[in-house]
């Protein structure tokens, strides 16, 4: 067990000892041989949930260039960057001379020979990755419960960093709140972020204990306000072209948090002059935005990573299919928990079946495929006719993310849609993609709240907002704002639009609610609606379900096809003007995913005459909603 | 404060004057003539210019050339001994120079200028095409005609493409691109050696420099690595930010604050070594630097981003930091597309003494040696240039292959969208319009260009996928834009005046029309659009211009755009007993301006319904492979219709223009009966338009009668369905142009027939009645004639001349 604990304390010593001796012997490889190594000690059994997380361990728990995970989204990826992959170093008193390796490492050793003919450079890729946004407080407390364990003897991490440890204790224990506040207020995009903080390193050095403040100054560019965490400054050795934006990963790194990093920008910031070309290259916002302290966000010199099909902590990582035992005992219960999951919807849905049943559609939705610009599978519910007592959609959304592992709630008030930044936009001054709202991993649940809609007007930016809105519900894409062009990101998300009559936004699908309960009494029950508790099994029951049936397989045999077709041709036939292209394209959404929600990954002639059913008593129920408002198109 | 010193300069001229290096830097320097005056113009060449062997050309002051770096006397190394040869003669020695090369380097000085000045003398590109080589004769020396321009102009600067060299000589260019910081100076010393031979009265401000472009090593920004730091490489982007000019200095000026004793120090890789003592006083630390003696050069920072086109999916452009030098400074500005050729260069973190550790990163950038604008005539004139995509031989090959297959037009059209089912010849049409017509300038004859691009409109019902057409449109083109009627106003899709927020400068910000220039825009929900927005498509649908007149910016952009429009009913559906105008309500003047209009309906008919719904069910299950399998990639779409775009411009052949005339004759004859023009020349321009543009998607450079055909074809069922009057059930050219249903020709003509048959029995009796004609054909006929169709038949004959009418009489002629 202790040769667990050098991989994971010293990687660099493992690293340096393959590179020597690949060096002694002449043998090339070195490189693969390492990436290897690590792979293959990740694959064993327990050693994954060894590792300590940067997402439940504070920073100053962390032993700098030991081994750490991070369960990440790429936000942004910068230009890539020359290193010396090895170089030559002299020692200033006895002049011998001795290779060193410069992969996975942010600082070299002071006296490098800059001319010697043995330096090799290498090229890597940086990634500012953020924590995944919108995660659920659940899925953030599972995954660290599940880490915990084995991570936090804290005594023996403590002691190693005696340089910074002093304001790192104090930044980080006392006030997280104070540092989340000024964020979460003025929201991501507030302007005053960006300027008037010339100085803030300055006073960070100068000044420990008003880091706090300082710190939030330094905006860490999260997608979603009010969100908090470490970023991260993530280096990829290898096979960076894989990677896209908007991926979620599980980085294992070396960690690296050097003061050495913050001194040589600071450094950089007094010392400019006019003869260095370096130091007029980047603007100081730039500046910060690369070279941010190292306390802050911290650098992970990747060594292995892995995409993150989803991040429920529930569900095993891999692929379905190689996990036929959890698999086969979640979908023999699928149609049970379902009948559950129904239940507590309709009760939630103040008692509408029809609407708890579309509610679990949406959910369970998934752009599985794309024929070219056409999104396949993606389910965008307008949840017409909520009630505005009790702050009806909040409770909602409260119980929606219980039950989701990522998802954001957007009150679509004015001020929100004139100022919020949803579409990220490229800052050419600082050179970074600043985030928006819209920039969320794929399966997030979007909730769009309409009703918080008032009379009003937008503005330019507020016309954007909506567009880019229903571009993404229409599309499931975002326009990413480049200044000079537009980039057009495909994502994957689930918009559910609560609204009290018809959605201004688009959608597939309008579901009118119907309460059963009289008006009256709505607040009432309210009151007494039942939210799950946190660790209740049936709780989990039902994250394991939208998570895996999500992800199932689906088919159409021939029969049921020939069926279907049929179908279609009668109901044309019956009446053609209400029977459109459209509404075949929404059943076979409809049918696809009742079929999943049972655990079936085939579509039968039962889930098909019921999508039928629920598509037709959901018609009838919007046309009545239409002939009681009348005005409505 | 420092540029403020820099400004001071020309206008003490004094101080300059005396030092013989002065001139050096004549940029600073406003007035040439002040030059030709100053004897110190000739004579002993600068001190700092001593190791540099351009001095030498009759005193032609040399520039310093900060874009490849700090003059760098590197020794050369006689390759047989290893030893620097530090004597110059045996250098000038041919029997010696061949082993004599560059320390670190395989290039020899002498050789190198040898094969320079032999390129420049013989070769000859008789196929050039670029627009630098306007006016020059082409089967003469190129860069000869060149030099001859410089000592006409006095632009001192040569530049060279690579591809010419690489074509001319295959070693010098492989040097070039390795060593360009030896070769190019040994080129600029080869050229003005030439020159000054040549021309040995001009007088030129400064030394002529060379400047390679196009190195064929054209790089995408994500290709460059390591291995290319301090190589010449030619790397496409778009300018993103441009600083300040930064003075940088070349020269620092040093004076001894006892004796007044002054000393240069040229700047080393951005060091000077100050003089720790004066040389003429001997007193140390007395000498202090005079910022306004020394000498400083322009510099610039330009951001380059990698353009959107060669960005992977998913992955945020990659930018670079290019430095731009004297006279290349302010020549590119935010927003343009360029081609930049220069020398990549990696800049290690300096040691700091004080601390142990040092960062392990380079910096990267490029020292820009030639700026090529591939937008830059956007505004002006066609720039066939910038279309220009590098296609490799592979691509090409395959894409011809793919030309010659007797389906291609079919094949190219079902790849369209395949998600959409049918819509055979909305699909056809939309290709054609891809592709579009070549362009004409009549510009001498007084007529300016005629449009080259096809315009079309959808309409039809709601939910019958237009708009999934249009985006689909809009990710096919490169320069394709995609606006909604009902959010866009006139502004939006033309042009607007703003303030510029720094420079407070009122600056034009073109619109969607301007922007899809040379592309397609894309123009959802057409009917939503108010009529002060539709009124500004009159103008660009037609004459492709965009004429703007506000606060005081008059001017006329160009807008090359081909429209692609789509249109919902105003019933919301589509009413088949009114007519399109009534339907889409626009107004027939934007309407005749579309090349085809086309109805998307719902067919209501049962194995229309089936097909449609065994599609869309494959569509949500098949895989995602086995559908490649059926269609041609999008990419391949892609570039092909960016090959035919660039390299293939159709002209009409003799049988093709007979078709056509044919065509437009018959189309006029149609309502010319009636004493209505049926057709007018715009008609003829769309069937020319489309002809030339289905000949361009067989990759052939004549229009062919088949191109003819289909274009009639295309056209006339483009208004079948819409141009067709739904109360006579013909099609009815006063709502569009003209064109008439097959069937409802058809039908006309039988009955016409029967009823010159029915006159023809009958007892010929010169005048008829009305009434009585209808009532006997009604008997005689099976199946029922209406008195519209009547009507239709007898005008038909009137048509013919066979007979008139006049009020309620029918009188045969003849």
């Amino acid at each position: 067990m202790s040769s667990t604990h050098d991989w994971i304390n010293n990687p660099l010593g493992v690293v340096k000892e393959m590179f020597d001796m690949s060096h002694n012997n002449s043998t090339s490889g070195w490189e693969e041989k390492v990436v290897k190594f690590f792979k293959e000690q990740l694959k064993e059994k327990d050693a994954r949930t060894a590792v300590p997380s940067l997402n439940d361990v504070p920073l100053h728990y962390l032993k700098p260039n030991s081994l750490v995970k991070f369960r990440c989204f790429i936000q942004d990826m910068f230009d890539p960057e020359f290193y010396m992959g090895a170089y030559e170093t002299v020692d200033p008193s006895s002049k011998a001379k001795m290779m060193q390796c410069g992969k996975y490492k942010d600082v070299a050793e002071c006296s490098v020979d800059f001319h010697s003919s043995n330096t090799v450079n290498a090229e890597r890729q940086t990634f500012y990755c953020v924590p995944v946004p919108g995660e659920s407080p659940w899925v953030k407390e599972r995954y660290a419960s599940e880490s915990q364990g084995r991570v936090v003897p804290s005594t023996s991490y403590a002691p190693s960093r005696q340089k910074r440890s002093y304001e790192d204790d104090d930044d980080m224990d006392t006030h997280p709140q104070k540092q989340r506040e000024p964020n979460s207020a003025v929201g991501p995009q507030s302007p005053d972020n960006h300027h008037g903080n010339a100085d803030c390193k300055r006073q960070e050095t100068e000044a420990p204990s008003s880091q706090a403040a300082s710190a939030s100054h330094l905006d860490l560019n999260f997608p979603l306000p009010g969100e908090k965490g470490p970023s991260c400054l993530v280096k990829v050795y290898e096979d960076w072209d894989s990677f896209k934006l908007n991926d979620m990963l599980e980085v294992y790194g070396i960690l690296s948090v050097s003061p050495v990093l913050s001194v040589l920008a600071d450094e950089k910031e007094t010392s400019s002059s006019l003869l260095d070309p370096t130091d007029s290259m980047e603007t100081a916002a730039e500046q910060r935005v690369h070279c941010p302290p190292a306390s802050l966000v911290p650098r992970l010199h990747l060594v292995h990573s892995q995409r993150l099909l989803h991040n429920n902590p529930l569900m095993p990582l891999t692929v379905m299919e190689q996990n036929t035992a959890f698999l086969s005992s979640t979908l023999s219960e699928m149609a049970a928990v379902r009948a559950e999951l129904l239940t507590y919807f309709t009760h939630v849905l103040l008692g509408d079946t029809l609407a708890a049943e579309y509610l679990i559609l949406h959910l369970i939705s998934n752009v599985y495929n794309r024929r070219d610009v056409l999104p396949l599978g993606k389910f965008t519910l307008n949840l017409s006719g909520c009630p505005t007592v009790g702050s009806y959609t909040e409770r909602l959304y409260h119980i929606i993310q219980q039950l989701v592992p990522s998802s954001f709630y957007l009150g679509m008030t004015l001020q929100n849609l004139n100022q919020m930044r949803l579409v990220p936009k490229k800052d050419y001054v600082a050179n970074r993609l600043v985030s928006g709202a819209l920039q969320v991993p794929k399966n997030t649940s979007l909730f769009l709240d309409e009703t918080r809609l008032e009379q009003g007007q937008l503005d330019t930016a507020g016309v954007h907002n909506v567009t880019a809105l229903g571009n993404l519900i229409s599309w499931q894409k975002v326009d990413y704002d480049f200044n000079f062009h537009q980039m057009e990101f495909p994502c994957n998300v689930n918009v559910l639009v609560t609204s009290e009559g018809r959605s201004l936004l688009p959608s597939d699908c309008q579901i009118h609610l119907q309460p059963q309960i009289p008006p009256s009494q709505i607040e009432e029950y309210l009151s007494s609606l039942h939210v799950p508790s946190d660790s209740s099994s049936q709780v989990n029951k039902f994250r394991i379900f939208l998570g895996v049936a999500r992800l199932l397989d689906y088919s159409i045999s021939d029969e049921v096809t020939k069926s279907v077709e049929d179908d279609f041709v009668d109901m044309r036939k019956d009446d053609p003007q209400s029977v459109s292209a459209e509404d075949l394209h929404r059943m076979l959404v409809v049918a696809r995913l009742l079929s999943l929600s049972l655990g079936q990954t085939t579509l039968c002639r039962d889930s098909w005459m019921r999508a039928k059913h629920i598509e037709m008593q959901r018609k009838t129920r919007v046309e009545q909603q239409k002939c009681v408002n009348g005005n409505e198109p | 404060s420092s540029i403020g010193d820099l400004m001071a300069m020309p206008t003490s001229p004094g101080t300059d004057l005396l030092s013989p290096a002065a001139p050096q830097d004549t940029s600073l320097l406003s007035s040439p003539s002040f030059l030709v005056s100053s004897p110190l113009m000739y004579g002993t060449p600068s001190s700092r210019m001593e190791g540099t062997p351009r001095s030498g050309v009759r005193g032609t002051p040399a520039r310093q050339r900060p874009d490849l770096g700090s003059v760098r006397k590197a020794p050369q190394v006689d390759l047989q001994s290893e030893q620097p040869v530090s004597d110059a003669t045996v250098g000038s020695e041919p029997s010696g120079g061949q082993r004599l090369v560059i320390w670190g380097t395989d290039v020899n000085v002498n050789i190198c200028k040898e094969k320079f000045q032999r390129f420049v003398q013989r070769f000859v590109d008789p196929t050039s095409t670029e627009d630098e080589n306007a006016g020059l004769d082409l089967n003469e020396p190129l860069y000869s005609q060149k030099l001859e321009e410089i000592s006409v102009v006095g632009d001192p600067v040569l530049n060279v493409n690579c591809r010419h060299l690489q074509s001319f000589d295959a070693e010098l260019y492989r040097q070039l691109v390795s060593y360009p910081q030896e070769v190019i100076p040994t080129f600029d010393m080869a050229i003005n050696d030439l020159f000054f031979d040549r021309f040995p009265d001009s007088f030129l401000e400064y030394q002529i420099q060379v400047r390679p472009y196009n190195a064929l090593k054209t790089r995408n920004m994500r290709s460059l690595n390591p291995e290319d730091i301090d190589q010449l490489i030619t790397i496409s982007g778009m300018v993103i930010r441009t600083s300040q000019l930064i003075p940088e200095m070349q020269e620092a000026f040093f004076q001894c604050s006892i004796c007044g004793a002054s000393a240069r120090v040229e700047v080393d890789r951005g060091r000077i070594a100050e003089p720790a003592a004066c040389r003429h006083c001997n007193v140390s630390h007395s000498m202090a630097l005079i910022h306004n003696r020394s000498l400083f050069s322009d510099k610039q920072m330009v951001k380059i981003q990698e353009s959107p086109e060669d960005m992977p999916a998913g992955q945020t452009p990659h930018t670079i930091v290019v430095y731009a030098h004297n006279d290349l400074v302010d020549k590119v500005q935010p927003g343009d597309r360029i081609n930049i050729t220069g020398i990549y260069r990696a800049v290690p973190m300096r040691a700091n003494p004080l601390q142990s550790s040092v960062k392990s990163v380079y910096k990267t950038h490029i020292d820009v040696i030639h700026f090529r604008k591939t937008d830059e005539k956007r505004l002006h004139g066609l720039d066939e240039d910038a279309e220009q995509k590098l296609f490799t031989e592979d691509r090409v090959q395959s894409l011809k292959e793919l030309s010659l297959k007797p389906d291609v037009y079919e094949r190219l059209a079902s790849a369209l969208a395949p998600s959409i089912y049918e819509h055979e010849d909305i699909k056809k049409g939309i290709l054609l319009q891809l592709f579009g017509g070549s362009r004409k300038d009549f510009s001498q004859t007084g007529r300016g260009h005629f449009r080259a691009e096809v315009n079309i409109l959808l309409c039809g019902d709601p939910g019958t996928s237009k708009s999934q057409l249009l985006q689909y449109v809009y990710n096919l083109v490169p320069r394709g834009q995609y606006t909604s009627g009902k959010g866009s106003s006139a502004v939006g899709l033309t042009a607007y005046v703003m303030k510029d927020p720094e420079t407070r400068q009122l600056v034009l910000q073109t619109g969607a029309l301007v922007l899809s220039d040379n592309g397609i825009c894309c123009i959802d929900e057409f009917d939503k659009m108010s009529d002060n927005t539709r009124s500004v498509l009159h103008e660009v649908m037609e004459q492709q211009t965009l004429s703007i007149a506000k606060a005081g910016i008059i001017c006329q952009l160009n807008a090359r755009t081909a429209v692609l429009a789509a249109a919902n009913p105003v019933e919301s559906q589509w009413n088949p007993k009114k007519t399109t105008i009534e339907n889409i309500q626009l107004p027939h003047t934007l309407l005749s301006r579309f090349d085809l209009i086309f109805l998307m309906l719902d067919p209501q008919d049962e194995a229309y319904d089936r097909r449609l719904a065994h599609h869309l069910v494959s569509l949500y299950y098949h895989g995602e492979e086995q559908m490649e399998e059926e269609f041609l990639d999008m990419s391949v779409l892609k570039d092909y219709i960016a090959y035919a775009r660039t390299y293939i411009s159709p002209r009409l052949s003799e049988e093709a223009s007979q078709a056509l005339i044919e065509a437009y004759v018959d189309m006029r004859k149609i309502g010319s009966g009636r004493g209505m023009v049926s057709a007018y020349p715009r008609q003829l321009e769309s069937l020319i338009r489309l002809s030339e543009a289905h000949a361009k998607v067989r990759f052939s450079e004549r229009v062919e009668t088949i191109d003819v055909e289909e274009a009639k074809r295309l056209h006339r069922e483009a208004l079948k369905q819409s141009a067709t009057d739904p109360r006579t059930g013909f099609v009815d050219i006063s709502i569009l142009t003209t064109g008439m249903s097959a069937t409802a020709r058809k039908r006309k003509e039988e009955v016409a027939q029967a009823l010159k048959k029915m006159i023809q029995t009958k007892a010929r009796t010169p005048a008829m009645k009305y009434q009585q004609l209808l009532e006997e054909l009604r008997a005689q006929s099976e199946t029922a004639v209406t008195k519209e169709l009547f009507d239709e038949a007898l005008r038909a004959l009137a048509d013919e001349d066979y007979l008139t009418v006049t009020g309620k009489t029918v009188r045969l002629l003849a």
